[in-house]
Formats: structure tokens, sequence, C-alpha cells
């Protein structure tokens, strides 16, 4: 089953998050910022990450830099879930090597569609 | 598939309300001098969450509302903008706003404009007070709808036939993003045909194997747009060379298409100039200043909403869906005692499969387990509704500010002891009351400046809050090192409003007391903030309720303190049982003064109406338990019985019972959930032999008792 991490430091982003993806028959685990996802990520392999942006104690950003320099996760697809649709934020997640994003706010469907788009 | 995202509405509110709690902790932190860039990040951070949040779950006032204020949170982060104490104002409204927001959301009432519009208004004024470009370009939510809803605009049904050149960067694969998925994409959008493009892979040796050297020629037949196209293309747009050419049109009667070039090379644009290469920048701009224009245009006709009504902290009314957060460590901890709960429980179990007398020791070493294990479990059961009093104790900072402001003192408040733990019910209650004794110590007992410094005290007032715990109860004391109580005041006043006599001897503390008389004050001048002479009757009576205790202690011209006891818990009581007739009774031990045995020649009828004993100097009521309850005592002979004498809203009175029995915890079930309330009995509780004893409510005693005999008249003892 695919496993997913999703990682957002609001538990009702995250509450949403995982009930989508779980619903679609995903596996989901959570985490509720940079650390404790890159925690969880050395302990299992996670087939997609979708991570916030803005977090306390590591953000995104910092997290996929984190998540890149593992051998495990050389090609993970990792998407950001950002309101900032504006270049500076994208293009700062792509360079830290994220695959790509999804502008909040997002609905369910929006969602599941983005992440299906980068299995495998 | 459909999702139901409304179930997830009460965390969010949760959530946001905490984040509000920390965006306001945070302000009031903030120094304007010297800005922290932490705290200003974390602001924003809370700022950011409920815009995402609100928007997501399609609370529209909220997300609007939250957006400007991002705005000017970001630019505050970025260094564009100065923080100033206007500033913070203004945020610190907003936090209250959305506040009441909130909780109209969670009533699930409509929000009125006029809530926010102002405050809305004043914000936006602010952010284009400089840089206006910083508004248009961190406009998420309509930029990413405007994307969406244009490229749906735009989809027509002709056939079109698509030439997309794919030329990636070798290092495309380590961003996970994978060619082929995308194909897989465009695959669900019309007929697609790839070809490889292999010139550029290298020789074996200079192979590497996470580089992409490949290209594709691709054609699509797709009844799609153009921008949708480029959507799949999306994320890898600055890491390859793209080129999406319409060949040829089966229809040509297309009307959106435009007559433009339809060629859109993007050969490694810088990355800052990403964005300005993509399509509707100019509509995108357009659109959001039309939407800054309209709310402009409301604002300008909305009534001015009372600065007051922002004030009020947001209080949550439907408290029946409330939660509590529990850390880990205490759940664990509780885990952990329920497994040693169920080792005793084996152990016992085993012994009595085959028990004989020689095991009797065991046995009762197993009890005694068994009744630690129990005991420990009750504490950490109650451990759980345990929160740090700093939930109460962090809106007084934000309180005080207003306060010094609105009343030009200078005051500093310092509080203690905010990790003590008290009980998640008794927290919700003691609020009120304490903020009423705050803003009394505010207004009363701390001095203006020039008055300060003419009696040679420190400039600025103190305005202590600190909160201990002492035997079993939680002890909170506001202190102030302020005026004080004038005692002489106090008594001429009381004298005045008839509350006490002329010849009453009081003591200093007796008098202070009288100030949480029902329609006292002192305040020569009645401010908005307190000395309407509403209140702290009322103080008393919510602590009171809550079984706790107030107590003044002050000094003139020095200041004053107020201390609060409350018992940890509402749930559990230390309880005197006692018997009358074949009935037991349970009596708050922190009520109890002393048990004595009663003299008939201590026993006095004074003004016919009224059966006191003398204890001592004083006269106290008699109460005799069988006649309330209208039961059969074992004696009615005055000689046998005890009498308990318990204090009770100041007032002392002595119960008469038959016997005092042990003195036990109980644990307190409702009687007006289960049955109806009943004047002189807080509630019921299940003893040791399963019989219900009643738990006695001194102070209804109290009141019930001089009601009843006044009403009565003379009756023989």
């Amino acid at each position: 089953m695919t496993k997913i991490l999703a990682v957002d430091d609001s538990s009702s982003m995250r509450q949403m998050v995982t009930f989508t993806l779980k619903s679609a028959g995903f596996d989901v685990d959570e985490a509720s910022d940079g650390q404790e996802a890159l925690q969880a990520a050395k302990s299992c392999k996670y087939d997609v990450v979708i991570s916030d942006v803005n977090m306390p104690n590591m953000d995104g950003i910092t997290l996929v830099k984190n998540l890149r320099q593992l051998p495990d996760y050389k090609f993970t697809p990792i998407l950001m879930l950002t309101t900032e649709s504006t270049g500076d934020k994208k293009s700062e997640g792509k360079q830290a090597g994220a695959t790509g994003w999804i502008v909040k706010p997002f609905n369910p469907d929006q969602l599941l569609t983005t992440v299906k788009r980068v299995m495998g | 598939m459909s999702i139901d995202i409304s179930q997830f509405h009460q965390v969010f509110f949760e959530e946001s309300m905490e984040g509000l709690d920390v965006m306001e902790q945070s302000l009031l932190e903030l120094d304007p001098e010297s800005v922290d860039s932490e705290s200003i990040n974390t602001i924003f951070r809370a700022a950011h969450s409920i815009k995402g949040g609100s928007a997501t779950f399609k609370f529209d006032e909220v997300a609007s509302f939250t957006h400007i204020l991002e705005t000017l949170l970001d630019e505050m982060r970025n260094g564009d903008r100065p923080v100033t104490a206007q500033a913070v104002d203004l945020l610190l409204k907003s936090v209250d706003c959305l506040r009441s927001m909130f909780n109209l959301l969670q009533n699930e009432e409509p929000i009125d404009d006029n809530l926010y519009q102002d405050i809305a208004k004043q914000l936006q004024a602010m952010t284009e007070q400089s840089g206006n470009d910083v508004q248009i370009q961190s406009d998420n939510s309509e930029q990413s709808t405007i994307d969406s809803s244009s490229s749906e605009l735009s989809r027509d049904s002709e056939l079109n036939c698509w030439s997309i050149k794919f030329v990636p960067e070798p290092q495309i694969l380590r961003t996970g993003n994978e060619p082929i998925r995308m194909f897989r994409e465009l695959e669900t959008l019309g007929e697609l045909s790839v070809k490889a493009k292999v010139e550029k892979v290298p020789g074996i040796l200079e192979l590497e194997e996470d580089a992409c050297f490949l290209s594709w020629d691709l054609m699509l037949q797709t009844e799609s747009s153009k921008e949708i196209i480029e959507e799949i293309f999306e994320w890898v747009l600055d890491e390859c060379t793209l080129s999406i050419e319409q060949i040829s049109q089966s229809v040509s009667s297309s009307k959106d298409e435009a007559p433009t070039p339809t060629i859109q090379q993007m050969t490694k644009p810088s990355l800052d100039k990403f964005e300005d290469s993509r399509p509707f920048k100019d509509d995108e701009s357009i659109a959001v200043k039309s939407d800054t224009a309209q709310i402009k245009s409301t604002s300008t006709t909305i009534v001015k909403t009372e600065d007051g009504q922002n004030d009020k902290p947001g209080k949550p009314v439907n408290s029946a869906a409330s939660s509590i957060r529990v850390s880990i460590n205490k759940v664990d901890n509780l885990i952990n005692q329920v497994g040693e709960l169920v080792i005793t429980q084996s152990m016992l179990g085993q012994m009595g499969e085959t028990f004989n007398e020689s095991m009797i020791d065991r046995l009762k070493e197993g009890l005694s387990q068994l009744e630690q294990n129990t005991r420990e479990l009750q504490e950490s059961v109650m451990q759980i509704r345990m929160l740090p009093i700093s939930f109460v104790f962090s809106r007084f900072p934000r309180m005080m500010r207003d306060l010094s402001g609105r009343l030009n003192k200078k005051i500093e408040l310092v509080i203690k002891g905010e990790s003590t733990e008290l009980d998640k019910t008794v927290m919700e209650q003691i609020g009120d009351p304490l903020v009423h004794l705050v803003r009394n110590s505010a207004d009363h007992g701390i001095e203006m400046p020039e008055k300060r410094v003419a009696v040679g005290k420190p400039e600025f007032g103190t305005v202590t809050l600190d909160a201990y715990h002492e035997g079993g109860n939680i002890v909170i004391r506001i202190e102030d090192d302020g005026a004080g109580i004038n005692t002489e005041r106090i008594r001429e006043k009381a004298l005045q409003r008839g509350i006490i006599h002329q010849d009453a001897e009081l003591s200093k503390d007796q008098i202070n007391h009288l100030i949480f008389e029902p329609g006292f004050s002192t305040a020569d001048v009645i401010s908005d903030v307190s000395g309407r002479g509403v209140g702290m009757d009322v103080v008393k009576k919510n602590i009171i309720s809550l079984g706790g205790t107030v107590d003044i202690e002050s000094e003139y011209g020095v200041g004053s303190s107020f201390i609060i006891r409350l018992p940890l818990t509402l749930a559990i009581l230390d309880g005197q049982l006692v018997r009358v007739g074949d009935q037991i009774y349970i009596v708050p031990l922190t009520s109890i003064i002393e048990s004595m045995q009663l003299k008939t020649k201590d026993l006095v009828s004074v003004a016919g109406n009224m059966e006191v004993f003398k204890l001592r100097d004083e006269h106290i009521p008699l109460v005799r338990l069988y006649e309330s309850f209208n039961i059969k005592a074992d004696s009615q002979n005055d000689q046998t019985s005890t009498v308990v004498v318990v204090e009770g809203g100041g007032t002392k009175i002595g119960l008469m019972v038959d016997e005092l029995l042990s003195q036990q915890q109980v644990v307190i079930k409702s009687l007006e959930s289960n049955f109806v309330a009943i004047e002189g009995i807080s509630g019921a509780t299940i003893l040791g032999d399963g019989k219900v004893a009643l738990i006695l409510d001194v102070s209804g005693m109290v009141s019930r008792s001089t009601r009843a005999k006044s009403k009565r008249g003379v009756k023989a003892a």
C-alpha cells in the first residue's frame, strides 16, 4: 500500500489531509512539524510526502532540503501545501527539491488528483 | 469522491482560538524598539494558518480578513514595514475581532459585516501606506481561484492538435518529477503520441544514473486548452525548455483563443522572473485591485463598531463540544497504572481460586496494593482534567495593557506560578471573578503616577498574580502595592447604606469583607472600568459556588491582596460523614470549624424565633438536621447530641447530628442532573456499602435556616 507522510502544524489541515487520503485507501502517517517529519521519514520509507511550508521548529523548505539528503528520498515525490502561490515560495521550494505544490485552499478532490499525479 | 470537511470545523475552531491566543501573547511581548524576528514569525504563522484553514473550510469572511492581516505581517516579517505601537494596537484589535468571528461561527451564527469591516478597513489603510505591490504579490487565494476559473473559462470543446517539445534539464529527476507521470497525465486529456529523443544521451562512461538526458516530442489531440496542458508542466517550468504549439484546429471558430503567437518559450527563466512569464498576470492584478476596491467601497458605508464591544475577551458559548488536550506523559502514566491494577487484580483472582486461611496476610497485602493502585489511578485521572492556570492568566497582560492606557496609570503586571494546575471546570468559572479582581486592583488599588511619586512609591504600580498549591487547595493571590483599603471609609459607607448597625463592633477583617456585600462601592468616581458596585458580591458568590473562599489582606497606604482558595477539583470532596437517625450525610470538611458536645446550659432561645447556642463568646444558630430533613433521630435529647459548627457565606451555624463517623474522600454525583436541585444539598455520593448519602451544601443550609426560622415564628426548643 502507498505510504504517505502528511506534515502540517495545523491539526485541522492535517486531519483533513489524512482523512481524505485514508478514505482513498492510502496509508497515512502524520507529523506536526519538519523535525517530527524528518524523524518519521528516517524510520520508515514513505512513497509520498506532503508538507506545509510555514511550521515551527523546522519549516517545510528545510524539511525538503533535509529529505533530499537521505538516499531513500532522492526521487520521492514531495508536495508542498502552500498558500503562497507567488513565485518566491514556489521556486524556493523547487530549489530545495520539492516536486510540486498544492495551493491552499484546496478541496479533498484536488488533493487526491494532485497526489495521484505524482504516484508511481 | 466527496468528503464532508465540516467534520474538521471544530478542530479548526479550537486550533484557531489557540492561534489567536498565541498571536495576542506574542503581540504583547513585542517591543517596537527591538523587534524579535522569531515572535513576528510566530504571529505570522498563526495568522497564516488561520487564513489557510478558513479558506479551505470556506469561512470566507475570516479568510479575507486574515488575508489583509497576513499581508501586513508578511511585510513586518520581511522587514519592509516597521513595527509601530499603532500597528500592534491594530493587530490586537484584529485578534479580538477574529475571536468574535470564531465565536459566531462556532455557534453557527452569521457574521455581521459590521463586525470586521471597520478594522479590515484600518488594516487595509495601513497596508496601503507603503508597498502596494506587496499586497498584490501575496494575494494568493484570489490568484489560485482565478487560475482555475480562467482555465475553466477558456476551456472549449474544439479538438485541437498540439505539438509539445519537452527538453528537461538533467537534474529534473532529483526533485521527484518523473516525465513519464506527466505523460500519463497528458494522456488523460486526449490522444497522445510520444517520441523520445536520445541524441543527448552521453557515452556509458559519462552516464549519470540520476540524470535525465532524454528529451521528448509529443503530439496531443485534445479538447483541453493550452493552460490545462501547461498546468501539467507547471512544476518543472524552471527545469526544462518547453514549447507548446498548436498545429491545427479541427474547427476554427474558437473565439477564446487569442490570435497572438501561442508559442511560449521558457528557456531557463531566472527564478525571480518566473512569475512574470506566467499567463494571466495582468488579469490577476486587475482582479485583485477590483477586489480591494470592493472592500473599500463597502467599508465606507458601514456603521462604526463601538470600541468597547471588541474589547470583551471572547468566551465560547458553545461549551458542549469542548475538549481538552492531554500530554502524552499523563496518558502513558495512566496506562501504566491500569497495567498495575490488572496485575493486582489477577493476583487477587488467583488467590481467590485456592484460598485458605493461611493466605490471609497475603490477601491483606493484595488489598492494600489494590487500594494504592486505585488511589494512584484516581489521582492520574484527575490529572487529566488539570490544566495549567496560565490558561486564565494569559488574558491579563493584554487586559492590563488596555486598562493602564484607559486609566492613565502606570502598572506593571507580574505573573507567577503559571504552571500551577487546576481543574478545567474550576478554571472556566474562575476567569470572570479574577478579571474583576484584577480590574479592581488596577482601578481602585493602584494610584495615579503623580500621587504615587508624592507618597514616595515608585511611579509604576505593581499588580502581582500568583498561584500555588497549599494543602488540597489552590491559592490565587491578586496583590497590588496601591492605596490599600481605607477601613474607616468602608465602615462609613456600610453605615450609610444600612449594611451594618451603628453600634456593631467589627474587626478590621470583618469591615474589609463588607466590600463583598451586594451594592457596595467606595469608588469616588464611577469609571467605566469598575466602581458601579456590581461585581464584588458576584465575585464572592462565584467563588463560593466553586467551593472556595476569598480573603482580603490590606494595609492602608501600602497595598491589598485578595486571596482566593479553591478546591483542586469539583469531582471529589473531602467529607465528614455524620449520622442522623439511620441516614448518613456528608459535610464538606473545609466548611467545618469545630465539633462539640452540646450542653443544655449553652442553649438559649433569643428573640423567640431563633434557637441559638453559646460557643465561647458567640451565639450560633442551631439547626436540627432531623427537623430539616424530617427524619427520626436516635434521640432528640439535646444532651447526647453532637453539634458540628460550620461556616458558610460568612455565617456560622451549628448542625445537630447523632454521631460523627469517619472522614473520607467522596465522589460527587450531581443531584440536579439525576433528580432535582434542592437547597441545602449540593449533591450525593455512593458510600462503600452501596448506600446513597447526601452532601450538605453549607451556605444553602445557612440561608435555608435563617429563612425557615423567621417564617416559622416562635417554637419551643
